[in-house]
């Protein structure tokens, strides 16, 4: 099976650099799957689960916020964190869910919109740890 | 003529101070290490990140996006970026002068300055004068990208609201272990990207040009913040390997200065033991002399 090239960036480095069957990601506009030779595509990355398949094994990243883009038979991912399901610490992410949903509720009580939007951005990203150790796992 | 022991107690401390200066010195040497290897992991992120928003700002038409909004600068907000801790030499006063001069600068135009500083040392010189709106301190040693989401979140923020008309950011960008200086650039409004619009063109032409998902304008209504914080961060990196470069250069002057101290000591307590020791042999020579006689 042609594969493609799937490459994930952070500002703390690269996570992985590996040549793969196929990608799903979270776009903004909805999840999507690359395959090999793809057309040149930009979009937007939310919050949440990449997966790729490589030798029929399936992986697990979670992602917070950044863009992909795929040229040439590679797809790119710069996103703010990258952490492989498997290297997640499930309980780290449980209390960082309690503690933003706690801060959430707080933030409501007294409308600070830009506490609300920041302890809403953390929650997702509790959610999506959790999400991808999960996924990891089973 | 200082005593005997005087001078032997100083020379001990400059040799205790030397070996303070040295120990620094390689720990700052070390912590550089650590902070280029830093830079070096960001680089391919912010490349990749610069090329993607000149080609994106090439197939954008022009957009009302509210973080490029130039509006007449009345207030003017200066980020400065210096390290936590001094013993670092000239490296952030040499910051601060620079902030001080753009201050009175922006004044003289009428405008008014309000001031945010990363690290400790910013915010102590500039605590009294009244501009301080917030201070980030004792992060430069351990921060991550999180914290520069913070700081241009919340600049961001007062940019929005309009409590700022335009952001600058000084801080000591790192040119080589021996040379750093103050650099400014402006964060918001985010000037478009100097772009090589026609190579961004050709490369298109090359692969085909981009489906776009949503549409161009929307990607960098996304893309905007974050290279906000990438250019925040940034500057946070390059204040972290340039404040433990001033740090060797400075403890290495350091130890030098106490090797030339203990030098020109040992001199003067020799000189002082010769002394001494003609002294008490004349002293001799006299007793003998007086009991011969």
């Amino acid at each position: 099976m042609a594969q493609i090239h799937l490459e994930v960036v952070t500002p703390t480095g690269p996570v992985i650099s590996d040549d793969v069957d196929i990608v799903t990601a979270p776009g903004v506009g909805g999840e999507f799957g690359v395959l090999a030779n793809h057309a040149p595509f930009l979009s937007t990355i939310k919050t949440g689960t990449l997966s790729f398949t490589k030798d029929k094994q399936v992986k697990y990243l979670m992602v917070s916020g950044g863009f992909s883009e795929v040229s040439n038979n590679k797809i790119t991912f710069l996103v703010e964190s990258a952490e492989f399901g498997k290297d997640i610490d499930v309980n780290r992410a449980m209390l960082a869910k309690e503690r933003a949903e706690k801060r959430l509720a707080q933030a409501q009580q007294a409308a600070e919109k830009i506490n609300r939007v920041r302890a809403e951005a953390a929650l997702q990203r509790a959610m999506a740890r959790l999400k991808a150790a999960e996924k990891a796992r089973s | 003529m200082p005593g005997l022991k005087d001078v032997k107690d100083k020379i001990t401390g400059v040799k205790k101070t030397a070996q303070i200066t040295k120990a620094m010195n390689m720990v700052a040497s070390a912590k550089l290490r650590g902070a280029q290897d830093k830079m070096e992991s960001f680089r391919p992120y912010a490349e990749k990140f610069a090329g993607t928003m000149s080609e994106l700002s090439a197939g954008m038409e022009d957009a009302n996006l509210p973080l490029m909004e130039i509006r007449d600068v009345k207030t003017v907000e200066i980020v400065i970026v210096t390290s936590d801790r001094g013993l670092c030499g000239s490296f952030n006063s040499n910051i601060v002068k620079v902030v001080e001069k753009l201050v009175k600068q922006y004044e003289s135009e009428g405008k008014t300055v309000s001031i945010v500083t990363v690290g400790k040392k910013g915010a102590q010189a500039f605590k009294k004068s009244g501009k301080l709106r917030k201070s980030y301190d004792d992060i430069m040693g351990t921060f991550q990208i999180f914290n520069a989401r913070e700081i241009s979140q919340d600049i961001t923020e007062t940019f929005l609201i309009g409590e700022s008309d335009q952001v600058d950011i000084v801080y000591g960008k790192f040119h080589s272990v021996a040379v750093q200086k103050p650099e400014r650039e402006q964060l918001l409004p985010i000037k478009p990207v100097e772009n090589d619009a026609e190579s961004a063109q050709e490369q298109n032409g090359a692969t085909g040009s981009y489906i776009y998902e949503p549409d161009p304008n929307e990607i960098m209504e996304v893309l905007l913040p974050l290279y906000l914080n990438v250019q925040v961060y940034h500057a946070m990196l390059e204040v972290g390997a340039s404040e433990h470069a001033a740090r060797m250069t400075a403890m290495d002057n350091a130890t030098n200065a106490c090797k030339d101290m203990i030098d020109e000591l040992t001199q003067l307590y020799n000189k002082a033991r010769q002394a001494a020791v003609t002294g008490e042999l004349m002293d001799i020579v006299g007793g003998a002399a007086a009991l011969k006689g």
